[in-house]
């Protein structure tokens, strides 16, 4: 009898439990190489400063996040922690309410569309970080700048992003709404708005990668707080004990947010996975 | 006039072109309330065109299409319409969808305060449909006929002068198709509606209909055999006499022999027939010929002795 191959070629299906093995053989092996390269460099070198141990790195997280800061009296890594992500949902969350009610009236209003269209894909193919000079200039080095640079890294494609689902609504439904009553504004607010919802979900959780990237970025050249700040700061003590743990929390941070949209879509939004 | 029901759609001389593609021309045709008017015809020949003049969301090239004596506007709650997809909004349940009309008209407090009577009234129409005990589901978790017959009642508690369908069923398997179409008879008869109702099927056309209208781009006119930029026209008109709704008239010999009548009227680019010459048996129907072509008409009809 022929069987179903479990893991090579187009025709494998690997059973659950393959699939869950394979999914962390991957990580499995990352650590088991990155210990076993630590072990021989520190047993060389003592004092070896670029791979630290998992005791050196629980020792200095235990003093980044669990002990008062002599200086500040904070919780560093709390503290970082909040205000980078302070920043980061400030800046998506004003770009993801801004972007779409410019994209869906654009996209449901000719006149706006024709009039916003063109400037706003001009815009959104400016590389924000080439800006950022422009942006600290503008807004100062403080809070408003880094917001700003997230802000304007997102706002326009998700704009662009809502225009055009907003596009390729059927124009049935548009019709279909009318004959129904509904007054041109109830047809943008009521129909077409809580339809485009789910798809802005999406949008930010596609933009949340570039947001990271551009909070890491300000916080890099000029900041006095957050994660990205702390790890360009103890670069210059080549502390990659710090340096690791924080990559991995700003990873977890990430892949939390992202678990939130995902959560979020799934609950309000049960219909549209399926009309899709 | 002297009849009982009256004059509810008006439409003359009315043509639509996009660019040079001529879709429709010299279009006319008078809908009485209480009618179900069935449109067939060949692929192309612009049903849904004129589907969405009458519903206004186009707007005709030439011509006049009036709605109880009025110009009619951009698409509003006096003309209902059920499209073959996307009749209904992803978003909402069951109940939602039915219950959306009354909602988007109540007014901003009159919304909240009605919205037990609006659900009763969703419950009538639901009962009828046999989805009452679906009315949490979104319509993703309802089967094609299941949808359509939200769609209906989705716009039955409207009340619409009129309802637009637009290949309502095209999407159904046979067997549903069948349900669908006794089941609109029965609504038809329950709520004395008044149905224009476009399809491609000549059978479901001859079967629900109470008149059947022909819109064709294959007829011939003195304007040469090399024009191909005809516009369809309706070539026939016939009243159907409404049977007891049982598809078994279906299988009577006459149902097929008007069926391959119509066909020959309108489905076949072999064979056209002259613009005056058009099969308009339906007492309601006329034709507003241009003068080039009326002239033509009289010395045909002088020289041959007809009548």
């Amino acid at each position: 009898m022929r069987r179903i191959p479990q893991l090579w070629g187009i025709h494998a299906a690997p059973s659950s439990g393959v699939r869950l093995v394979l999914g962390v053989l991957p990580f499995v092996l990352l650590t088991a190489a990155y210990l076993t390269i630590a072990h021989i460099r520190l047993q060389e070198n003592p004092r070896e400063k670029l791979t630290p141990s998992v005791s050196q790195m629980a020792d200095a997280v235990k003093t980044m996040a669990f002990t008062r800061d002599d200086r500040t009296g904070a919780y560093l890594m709390l503290a970082d922690t909040a205000s980078s992500v302070t920043r980061i949902l400030i800046g998506l969350g004003a770009a993801a309410v801004i972007g779409l009610f410019a994209g869906l009236t654009m996209g449901m209003l000719p006149g706006m569309g024709a009039t916003a269209l063109p400037v706003v894909t001009f815009l959104s193919i400016i590389p924000p970080l080439a800006i950022l000079p422009i942006l600290f200039i503008s807004f100062g080095v403080g809070e408003l700048g880094k917001v700003m640079l997230i802000f304007l890294g997102s706002v326009f494609i998700i704009t662009c992003d809502i225009y055009y689902t907003t596009k390729r609504m059927p124009r049935e439904q548009i019709v279909k709404a009318l004959t129904l009553g509904a007054t041109q504004f109830q047809v943008l607010f009521e129909v077409v708005l809580p339809q485009v919802m789910p798809r802005l979900v999406v949008s930010v959780r596609l933009c949340l990668g570039a947001a990271w990237l551009f909070l890491i970025a300000s916080e890099a050249i000029a900041s006095t707080d957050g994660l990205g700040y702390r790890v360009f700061l103890v670069r210059r003590y080549l502390a990659m004990d710090v340096i690791i743990p924080y990559v991995l929390w700003i990873t977890f941070l990430g892949f939390a947010m992202d678990s939130v949209l995902r959560f979020i879509l799934s609950r309000l939004y049960p219909w549209y996975e399926t009309v899709q | 006039m002297g009849k009982s029901a009256q004059r509810l759609l008006l439409i003359e001389n009315v043509s639509k072109e996009y660019g040079t593609k001529v879709v429709l021309e010299n279009v006319d045709l008078v809908a009485r309330s209480g009618e179900l008017c069935t449109v067939v015809g060949p692929s192309g020949c612009g049903k849904s065109t004129l589907l969405r003049l009458i519903l206004g969301q186009e707007l005709p090239s030439a011509g006049e299409i009036l709605i109880d004596g009025q110009p009619v506007g951009p698409p509003s709650s006096d003309r209902g319409v059920v499209y073959q997809r996307y009749s209904l909004f992803p978003h909402l349940s069951v109940l939602e969808n039915v219950t959306l009309g009354k909602r988007l008209t109540a007014g901003f407090f009159a919304r909240f305060q009605r919205s037990q009577a609006f659900d009763e009234e969703a419950h009538f129409f639901l009962e009828k449909m046999h989805l009452w005990e679906h009315r949490q589901k979104y319509p993703h978790e309802l089967s094609g006929g299941m949808q359509q017959r939200v769609a209906l009642a989705q716009s039955l508690i409207m009340k619409p002068r009129i309802l637009l369908m637009d290949e309502p069923f095209g999407a159904l398997d046979p067997g549903t198709r069948e349900d669908m179409q006794v089941f609109l008879l029965e609504l038809w008869e329950h709520f004395h509606m008044t149905v224009f109702f476009v399809t491609h099927d000549l059978e479901e056309a001859v079967f629900l209909g109470t008149r059947i209208i022909v819109l064709s781009q294959y007829y011939s006119d003195d304007r040469g055999a090399d024009c191909d930029g005809r516009g369809a026209r309706i070539v026939a008109d016939y009243p159907l006499a409404r049977k007891a709704a049982s598809t078994a008239v279906k299988e009577l010999a006459e149902f097929g022999k008007l069926i391959q009548e119509i066909r020959r009227d309108g489905f076949d680019p072999e064979l056209r027939q002259h613009v005056s010459r058009f099969n308009l048996k339906h007492e309601d129907s006329f034709q507003t010929l241009t003068e080039e072509e009326y002239r033509q008409a009289y010395n045909r009809n002088n020289n041959s002795g007809q009548g």
